[in-house]
């Protein structure tokens, strides 16, 4: 099985604006790999790691130390990105843009004809069910509208590996099915998907494997069914006792 | 370049759709409308000062929208974080800085053709006379200008983060070039050393932007200035187009960006 993601001893660090003194380890030694077709759940705490880890990965932040390739390519490579599609938290996108507009500017970067754009912003419009709204400014969007239009633009170029950045937050349980069956929808298709979420059920229901990070470091990673065996829990309980939860008594 | 095309497709895009281009035309218009329907002094030369008028009113226009545009575009790109998904696709920051130079340039260019359009309407119902030559080449170097603004404003939005700061300081120093650029050489003659070398090394290091103004070819009716003349021109306001877009290019590199 070829492997799609990958990072090596992947280590970053910040200038701490806290004490003005020394240096903050966001990642610490972080090895990763995700394989062709499986959908990949990237678990954490906030403040874990999870976010620095997409933006070392989408080529946002160069990383300290280590390496972080996507399909061989080192990340830091604008091309590394061709084959890739990203669904941030929220909704980062032209807001005076109309659906349509925003998902044929996405696929000239990419380089689709006319015809290819034409056919292809026909087929994400139906799928994300915003055909009424199609020649609206994102403006005038709901949320849920919004987070479908982004699900659509990381959709734009047929990509092989999709990272999504917690992609139900803010979404009504209705929104989040829809998520959840088109994320069930591509693996069938042979994608491979990164994800990072905080609804551990939902990452139970849809993936393959998951990683588990907490304070930059790498603390389990392995199947979801191998997972929930050997510590004879479910995922939520398995992901307290392993970033050391304690419950504290109610008074 | 489909990348930069793309990239610069959308700016032109927000300028159309935001109100700023339409009120600077309709006060440009209604200013000068009003000022060529009243007679000053019984003057019959009344149309000398109409186009002087709605030249500064098209100078000033432009310089406005043209800094204006440019002072936003990359703040608010990572302001509203749709930097992220951009460089999330094939796009290198290269691409980012030659998109929104491109975008800007071109929306001011169009916004120029739509106000010298205007101009020549006026004053042709006037004069009775049409110096289109004339007309292109104040309008051909104005943009030129203009794009060494925008390009100006670019790099200060690298370096400044809040646009407002960028727009302003940038603004001061287009206008102190315009206004004092060309005496800058007289005035350095006059100081003691080392500010001497100091002023004229600025003297020769800013872009002369007055060299640009050719208002006064059109007002009085002057001969056409010669097209190697302008050749030049436009060749030295690309040098600094370069230059500044390369310095912007070289800060926005080092940017750290982060959801």
């Amino acid at each position: 099985m070829s492997v799609i993601l990958k990072t090596e001893k992947l280590r970053v660090e910040y200038p701490n604006r806290e004490s003005r003194q020394g240096r903050k380890v966001a990642l610490s030694g972080l090895d990763l790999e995700v394989n062709a077709g499986e959908v990949f759940g990237f678990l954490g705490p906030n403040g874990a790691g999870k976010t620095t880890t997409m933006n070392v990965l989408l080529g946002f932040l160069p990383p300290t130390s280590g390496t972080a390739s996507l399909f061989g390519i080192d990340v830091r490579q604008p091309i590394a990105r061709q084959r890739i599609g990203y669904l941030p938290e929220n909704t980062y996108y032209y807001k005076f843009l109309t659906a349509e507009e925003l998902l044929r500017f996405y696929a000239r970067i990419f380089g689709l004809t006319s015809a290819e754009a034409d056919r292809r912003i026909a087929e994400l419009i139906q799928l994300v069910e915003l055909g009424h709204a199609a020649k609206r400014a994102i403006k005038t969007y709901s949320k849920g509208m919004q987070q479908r239009v982004g699900l659509a633009q990381a959709l734009i170029n047929n990509p092989d590996l999709l990272i999504f950045d917690e992609p139900t937050s803010g979404l009504d349980p209705l929104g989040r099915m829809k998520v959840r069956e088109i994320i069930q929808r591509l693996k069938n298709e042979g994608k491979t998907v990164f994800f990072s979420s905080h609804e551990l059920g939902e990452v139970e229901t849809v993936c393959d494997r998951v990683a588990i990070i907490n304070q930059g470091e790498l603390k389990v990673r392995g199947s979801v069914a191998d997972l929930v065996e050997r510590h004879q829990a479910n995922l939520e309980k398995v992901f307290l006792d392993i970033i050391g939860y304690q419950p504290q008594p109610v008074s | 370049m489909n990348t930069v095309w793309a990239l610069s497709g959308v700016v032109i895009k927000e300028l159309y759709r935001r109100k700023d281009f339409y009120v600077l035309l309709v006060l440009t218009g209604l200013i000068t409308l009003a000022a060529g329907s009243a007679n000053f002094f019984n003057d019959a030369k009344i149309v000398v000062y109409l186009k002087d008028l709605c030249l500064l009113l098209i100078w000033i226009s432009a310089l406005v929208i043209a800094v204006g545009t440019a002072a936003r575009q990359i703040p608010a790109e990572r302001e509203q974080r749709t930097i992220f998904p951009l460089l999330a696709k094939p796009v290198t920051r290269w691409q980012v800085i030659l998109g929104k130079f491109l975008g800007c340039w071109l929306a001011c260019g169009l916004a120029l053709v739509v106000f010298y359009a205007f101009f020549v309407v006026v004053t042709g119902s006037r004069e009775h006379h049409w110096p289109l030559l004339n007309y292109f080449q104040a309008l051909w170097l104005q943009w030129i200008m203009l794009g060494v603004v925008i390009a100006l404003v670019l790099f200060g939005s690298i370096i400044f983060s809040a646009p407002s700061a960028n727009a302003t300081i940038c603004i001061v120093v287009v206008v102190g070039i315009l206004l004092i650029g060309r005496h800058l050489n007289k005035v350095a003659l006059q100081q003691p050393e080392p500010l001497q070398t100091l002023i004229y090394v600025v003297y020769f290091l800013i872009p002369h932007l007055e060299w640009y103004d050719v208002r006064d070819l059109i007002v009085y009716d002057h001969a056409l200035i010669s097209w190697w003349h302008c050749g030049l021109a436009t060749l030295y306001g690309a040098v600094y187009v370069l230059l500044f877009l390369f310095v912007a290019w070289l800060a926005f590199r080092r940017k750290r960006l982060s959801v």
